[in-house]
Order: C-alpha cells, then structure tokens, then sequence
C-alpha cells in the first residue's frame, strides 16, 4: 500500500518498502538531494528534517511511519525564521565543505521557532546532534545568535 | 606532498589553453544561488584556459583545485577578479576539467589539490591569466572605439575611455577580446592599489551551501544510474573466498551482484534496495595474506624499535655524545593512534563508460592520478577519462589517494557490470571509518640533554612509523635515502636553537593502509616537538613561553605569530582556580601557526578547552574571512583527534564503526576561537592544514599546567588529576 505524506506543503504518495529510511525515500525515489546522508544511524544530522515541525533524523526514520504528517525539507524551507537563518548563514559565511548544512540550518530553525532568544546553552543542546567535521561551529553560533536579532528586530 | 618543493609557473601554458577551454564550454557552472545551468544559447567566450565571460557579464573562473570546504574557489577567484579588475558581484567559479597540461598544481608538476598549495602555486599564475584577459579587453575596446588603448581604464567590470566618457561592460567586448593576441608582457598591480586581496569578499558557494543547493556528487542524477555498495573484506588484503548471492540477487530493486578485486559489489536501484542486498550477501573471506595483527601489537613492536638508532633524518653536533655526557637528561615516549578522516560526505564516485571512454563525477582531488589509475582498469588512455570536479564534501586529505581507491572501485564495478548503466558507488559510514587509509600510528621516542646550567644541549628525536609515500607513485620523489619526508616534517625541520640534534626515523611495514590526514606529519611531530619542549622547561623551572622566545631568536617568523598569540591572549596573566594556558608554535605547508589554549579543569577532574587564540603568518592574506574560518576550523578538527580520536585494530579487524564509537567535536565542546593574521607581504602560503599542529599540544601544555600531569599520547584521557 502507498505510504502518502504531505512534503514541502505537496502531497506525495510513494509504493516503496516501509522500512526504507525518510531520507532515501526524499532523496532516491522523490529526487530532493538537499538533505544529506552521513551516518545512517542518527549521529551526525546531516539528513534532519522537519516532521510535524519538529527536527528528525530521516536516515534513521522508515518511510512507513510518516504516514499522513507534513515533511519539511531544506528545499520547502520558508518564512520569516528560514529567511533569517539563511541571511545570517550567508553574512557569517558559515559553511566549508557545506555538505552538513543542510542539517544544521534546518535544526537552527526548528530552535528559533520555539526560542527567540536562545541562549548559549541553548544552542548547544539544539545544534548537539549535528556534526561538522570542518568545525565551523564558531560561526554556526554566531550566526543563531544573529538570526534571533534579526527576527526580534 | 610536503610543502617544500619549488613552484615554478608557467605562462605559455595558459594562454596556449585557451582554445581548449573554449571547447568545454557547454556544462555546468555554479552560480550563486547553487543551480547547475546549461550553458545558454549565446555561449560565454574564453580568454584563457581560466576565465571566461558571459555576454551577460558574468566572469566565471575555473579553478583547478577542488572546493572541499578551504575556499579555494573564492580564494583563485579572487586572485583573478583583483589582476582582470572584475565586478566581484559578478564573479563566479566551477571546476577545470581534467587536463593537467592546463591545470596542474605547479608544486606537484600535476593536477592535484593538497599540501595547502592552492593558493601558493596558483597567486602568480592566476594574477598574469588575469592581467592578460584585462588587458585583451583593453585591447578589444581600443579597436571598437578607435582610440589608445593607454587612454582605456577598468574598474569593477566596466572599460572605459575617459577623454570621451565611452563605456562598456565586460560581456560587450568579451567575444572581440578573445581575438587579440594575447600580450607577451603585462604589467601586475602594485599590492598597494589591491581592491579585493585581503580584503573580506563574499564567499562565493555561501548562499549555496545554506539553501541545500550546492551539487556533490552523491546528488549527482544520470538517466538509468544505480547505486552500488562494495563488501569489503573486514580485514586489510583479506579476499574473497567464497560468494553466494542468491539472497542478494532476490532483494528487489537489486539489478546485479559483482565480484571486483576490492571485494562483492551489490548494483541496486537506489541505496536502500543495496545495502539490503548487501546485508543478504554471503561473503566467506580468505585472510592468509591479511594484516592480522591488533593495534596494540602493533605499538609493542614500535616501541622495540625506537630503542635502536633509526635511519637518520638531520644531524647537527652529535647528539649521542651531549647526552652521554648531559647532567641531566630527560627522556618521554609519545604514542599516536591510527585516524580515520571521517569527511561528512562518505566517499562516493559516480562512472559512466562509453565507447569514446569514461566520465567520472567526484569530489576530485587528485585529478591527473585518477585519470591514470581509472584508464589502466580500463585500458584506455588517461586523456579518455572525463573528469567532473564537484564540491567535495570534506576530504582532510582522504580524496587524494595514489591508488584512486574509491574512483577505482567505482570503475572496476561499472566494468564488471558491462558498462549498462551509469553507476554511483556509495560508501557508509562503516566503510569509511573501516576503509584505511589512516593517518599512521606512530611511537616517538625523545631525549633531552641539559648541561649543569640547565641549558638544552642535545635533542634526539626517533619516530617509528609506516611510510605514507612508500610503495606509491611518489616514492621516487618523496622517498630520499629511506627517509620519508611527510613522516619527519615538523621534526626535522625543528627550529629550535639547540647544537646537538638527531632525529632519526624507522619506517616500518603493516598491511594497513595509510594517507595524509590534514596536516600529515605535524599531526604528530608537533605534539611530540611541543609537549617535550614543555617538558623541558618544567624540569627546568622555565615558563615555556620565555624559553621558545629564547631558542627561536634566530627565527623571526616563528617568533612574530609565538608573541601575537601570548599578547592577544594575556599570557602571564592570572586566571580562575582550575584554569590554565598552554602555547605552542610550528611551521608547517610555509606557514607559521601559534596557539594559545586555556583549559579549565573541574573538581572530578573532567576538563574543557574554553578558548583559543591564535596567531597565524600565512604571507599575503587574500582573503581574511577565509583565512580565519580555516584556521577555526583546523583547531576543531584537531581537537576531534585530541579529545576523542583513534582507530584501533583487534586480530585486524577495526574495532570502531560510526560517529558513536569514532566521535567527533560537537558544537557543545568547541571552544572561543579568536584568529589574529600577521600583516605580511611575503609571497601567500598556505592555511588549510597549517592551524591544525599547535592545538593538541597547546590543549595537553595547558593541562600540564594545571595538573602537573605529563601528557604523552593522543587521545588525551577525559580526566585528569585535580591541581
């Protein structure tokens, strides 16, 4: 039976093994390529996704159990929270290599849509779950804390 | 791949290129917003093999060494932008294709990204191919407007003539530019009138890489490509002794299972349908020629050898003698562990053959060594193997392998599968962190001489250890006199003032096979090198910065970053209970890193590194921002390693598989970066590795300080005594 979700605000409907993860399923069978694989185990983040809003590690998620939610990946990122996380992204050039990015903006912007303020802290218990082995985690904070300016202002 | 070797330019070569890079036109390039567009209808034109120019106005730049992350786009860009007078708004850069008479790295005599050459073998050439192009430009307004070319000005994109307040824009003239004889002679900017070196221009991949645009090559999509998953065997020269892949072949989506020399290769259709089909495969392995041994017996028999005299790498004095007759002599071994580069981006190779050859998609590093080792599987000729550079997501040096590793793999399999289909070879996490490929374990064994006044009079340095250069390609040249340079660097070349010095080396063999890793040798010597020297100075009740200023009076760029970086960081000055600094230097790819690390050490004895500063003499800083985010970045990777990083074998097989058990810097232990440059107008050099070296030894310095603990082996423990 087809697994049917709402994805970046579309309806999809795909006939494929349940069992197969979020991210393969985005990735292989949809063909969205923005959010990555890196661990395949829910260590390094660099797939997460929102699901409901909430951030989630799609590479450890089956496709079978996303049935009936709303999917937001890096390409139907929008609104006033995604915009300030992207320009402060930008202005603090925070990416190297760039291929964990995709996870760390999207779990940036699931923590300032329910924190406009975050503190140090913060930021560290939201952002934990995501690795970057070019370490650009200096700008990364710097950053956030930039966005949230931008979005209090 | 050290740093050492000459960089010679070569001019004629560029221009002579010009028409061949015309010829590559149609593809793809990176624009800002991250999509990867076909060529339009009226092409852009090219002025030489490293620029071309839309009719739009756009400036694309080829750069001929891969962006993992170091910025070398918009470092080459800029470098260019600055000579042609570019709009830097305008600016935008892709990879060179492969063609190593265009594009070689002038330090490698080949086309190849590493060594932290990028910017150092490029800034002369780059600066003439941009002068030139300027100046055709020049020319071709000249002709149109009918009047001296010396009356004709350029800034930011636009010509101009100013007696008749005549204008145009780049893409106006760039297709009559590309008709005047290039100018044998072109005069280059005086540094002074720079408007974009060493200035903070706008990373050029920034927007990309933050919407989920930027193309890598796991994302690359070709009509009817499959994904491949590569059994290997779980031992290093295990081999295949038996297959069955009847439960493999039934797995749907699986299309084919094939046998390649690396091991059993499962062709599926997307990667959940193959790593099923990997999962269901039944794979018994032949280990007689294996690497069978453990780590730990590894390390045993090193240590054995570092109690014999090694070949010698440099000697000055006689080292023996001053210890011999030392009035006190100080003596530590050091041991480092094998390291995975554990890039985010999994290795991964994408192959289509074709009866005209072969075309590749990778994060290519190595270039001219992948064409080679991809047309020998083939039996083709390495100018038939068509080479896409993508982003790389990462590499630390794992992407520039001698044997081509995962391209080869990815090659062999698509052969192996009759050429149907394009093929994406995927690897895991688990077969990178179990791939090899390592930085080498290493045992150093050090010892100091003082003399009755307390002054370091003798050095002896031995390091045991297996060759990365040995049995490649590169032997002949980095091999001298059984000496490996990259496993002596930054030991050899110690620039401490002390008359008697050996260091010798013992290379050893191992059946695991080993790699540069971002900083290659000085991911070891500087450690050992600095935390001996802190050795030193507390036998001799001498505060450590006082005595590197003291043995480096010889050395003033050494000393300029070792004195920024105390100032800056208020060495000297009184910290919280608990808290300590340490500070170490080193010289590595030219360039002069210092850091100081200031740690705090908590009651149970768990620590944290709370803030570096760092000082960094890298020459001419083309681009700061990038300079900075390198040197940030360094000192993240080399804490990953201080704080958490070993590979260990048991009865061959490695032990660690994932980011849970081989872990990495999170953002929750990454400390205050602060990074100063030293204003130079030395010839640029590298900043990729160089801020790597100092941090282990800083971080372990600081420990010590407060611990009055010896520190001698990396990963450093999680605790630590109390002071």
């Amino acid at each position: 039976m087809p697994i049917t979700f709402t994805l970046n605000g579309k309806p999809v409907s795909l006939d494929i093994d349940p069992d197969m993860p979020l991210l393969w399923a985005i990735r292989d069978e949809v063909g969205l390529t923005g959010s990555k694989f890196g661990c395949g185990m829910a260590q390094c983040g660099a797939c997460t996704m929102h699901v409901d809003g909430e951030p989630v590690r799609a590479c450890s998620m089956p496709v079978g159990s996303i049935e009936g939610q709303r999917v937001t990946t890096i390409e139907g990122l929008q609104g006033k929270v995604a915009q300030a996380v992207q320009a402060a992204w930008v202005k603090h050039e925070v990416a190297q290599c760039g291929y964990c990015q995709s996870g760390q903006v999207m779990s940036a912007v699931a923590l300032l849509s329910g924190n406009r303020k975050p503190t140090d802290a913060d930021i560290d218990q939201a952002m934990n779950g995501n690795l970057c082995r070019c370490a650009t985690y200096v700008r990364i904070r710097a950053a956030i804390h930039d966005a949230a300016k931008t979005m209090r202002a | 791949m050290t740093a050492q070797q000459p960089i010679q330019t070569s001019r004629r070569r560029f221009l002579q290129g010009a028409s061949a890079a015309a010829g590559l036109l149609v593809g793809f390039h990176i624009v800002p917003g991250g999509k990867a567009l076909a060529a339009t209808a009226k092409a852009p034109v090219a002025l030489n093999a490293f620029l071309r120019i839309a009719p739009d106005g756009i400036v694309t730049i080829y750069s001929k060494h891969v962006e993992m992350g170091q910025g070398s786009y918009t470092g080459l860009a800029t470098i260019l932008a600055e000579e042609l007078d570019a709009d830097w708004s305008k600016v935008r850069a892709t990879g060179a294709p492969a063609d190593a008479k265009l594009y070689a790295n002038l330090a490698f005599g080949m086309q190849g990204t590493g060594g932290s050459t990028a910017i150092a073998n490029s800034y002369d050439q780059l600066r003439q191919a941009g002068a030139t192009a300027r100046a055709m430009l020049v020319q071709a307004a000249a002709e149109i407007w009918k009047v001296p070319a010396a009356e004709i000005s350029v800034a930011k994109g636009v010509v101009t003539h100013g007696p008749s307040g005549r204008k145009a824009g780049f893409g106006e003239l760039a297709e009559r530019a590309a008709q005047q004889t290039p100018p044998a002679n072109v005069q280059l900017k005086d540094p002074t009138r720079f408007s974009l070196i060493g200035k903070q221009v706008q990373r050029l991949d920034a927007r990309a890489k933050a919407n989920g645009t930027a193309e890598f090559t796991i994302d690359v999509k070709l009509p009817g490509m499959l994904t491949a998953l590569l059994a290997r065997p779980p031992r290093f020269g295990g081999k295949v002794k038996s297959l069955d892949a009847t439960a493999a072949k039934a797995v749907p989506g699986v299309m084919g299972v094939v046998q390649v020399p690396g091991g059993v290769a499962v062709i599926a259709k997307g990667f959940w349908a193959a790593n099923k089909g990997r999962e269901a495969l039944q794979v018994e392995w032949d280990f007689s020629n294996a690497e069978n041994r453990g780590s730990e017996e590894i390390l045993t028999a090193y240590r054995a050898l570092a109690q014999q005299p090694g070949r010698p790498a440099r000697r000055d004095g006689d080292a023996d003698t001053a210890l011999a007759k030392a009035a006190k002599r100080i003596e530590a071994s050091y041991d480092f562990p094998y390291l995975a580069h554990a890039p985010m981006e999994p290795l991964d190779c994408v192959v289509q053959l074709s009866p005209a050859g072969c075309e590749i998609w990778a994060g290519d590093q190595f270039q001219t060594v992948d064409q080679a080792n991809t047309a020998h599987v083939l039996g083709i000729k390495p100018e038939q193997v068509k080479i896409n550079t993508l982003f790389a997501g990462g590499s630390f040096g794992r992407r520039a392998n001698m044997q081509s590793d995962f391209v080869v793999e990815a090659v062999q399999i698509a052969k192996a599968f009759g050429g149907n289909a394009p093929i994406r070879l995927l690897w895991t996490r688990e077969d990178d962190i179990r791939g090899g490929y390592y930085r080498p374990l290493y045992h150093h064994r050090l010892a100091a001489a003082l003399d009755d006044k307390g002054e370091l009079v003798g050095w002896q340095h031995r390091i045991v250890g297996q060759s990365i250069m040995g049995g490649t390609a590169m032997e002949a040249v980095m091999v001298k006199d059984g000496i490996d340079a990259t496993s002596v660097e930054g030991a050899s070349n110690l620039p401490y003032a002390i008359p008697n010095l050996a260091v010798e080396l013992h290379t050893t063999k191992a059946g695991i096979p080993v790699l540069w890793w971002r900083s290659v040798g000085s991911t070891h010597t500087a450690f050992a090198t600095e935390l001996f020297l802190d050795e030193v100075a507390a036998t001799t009740k001498q505060d450590p910065l006082t005595l590197r200023r003291k043995l480096l009076a010889k050395h003033p760029r050494h000393l300029g970053v070792l004195n920024l970086a105390a100032e800056k960081a208020g060495w000297g000055k009184p910290l919280p209970k608990g808290w300590g600094r340490g500070i170490a230097v080193h010289e590595s790819f030219n360039s002069f890193v210092a850091e100081v690390a200031e740690i705090s050490v908590q009651p149970d004895g768990s620590w944290r590194v709370e803030r570096v500063v760092a000082a960094v003499d890298c020459g001419r800083a083309i681009n700061p921002g990038i300079i900075r985010a390198q040197v940030e970045g360094a000192i993240g990777y080399g804490l990953s390693a201080a704080l958490y990083g070993a590979i260990t074998l048991e009865n061959g097989e490695v032990q660690q598989s994932n980011f849970h058990d081989y872990e990495s810097l999170r953002i929750d232990r990454m400390p205050k970066v602060e990074v100063h440059i030293v204003p130079s107008t030395e010839k640029p050099t590298g900043i990729g590795e160089p801020g790597l070296p100092p941090i282990a030894p800083a971080v372990a310095s600081a420990l010590m300080a407060v611990t009055g603990q010896r520190f001698r082996s990396l990963p450093l423990p999680d605790k630590v005594k109390q002071a």
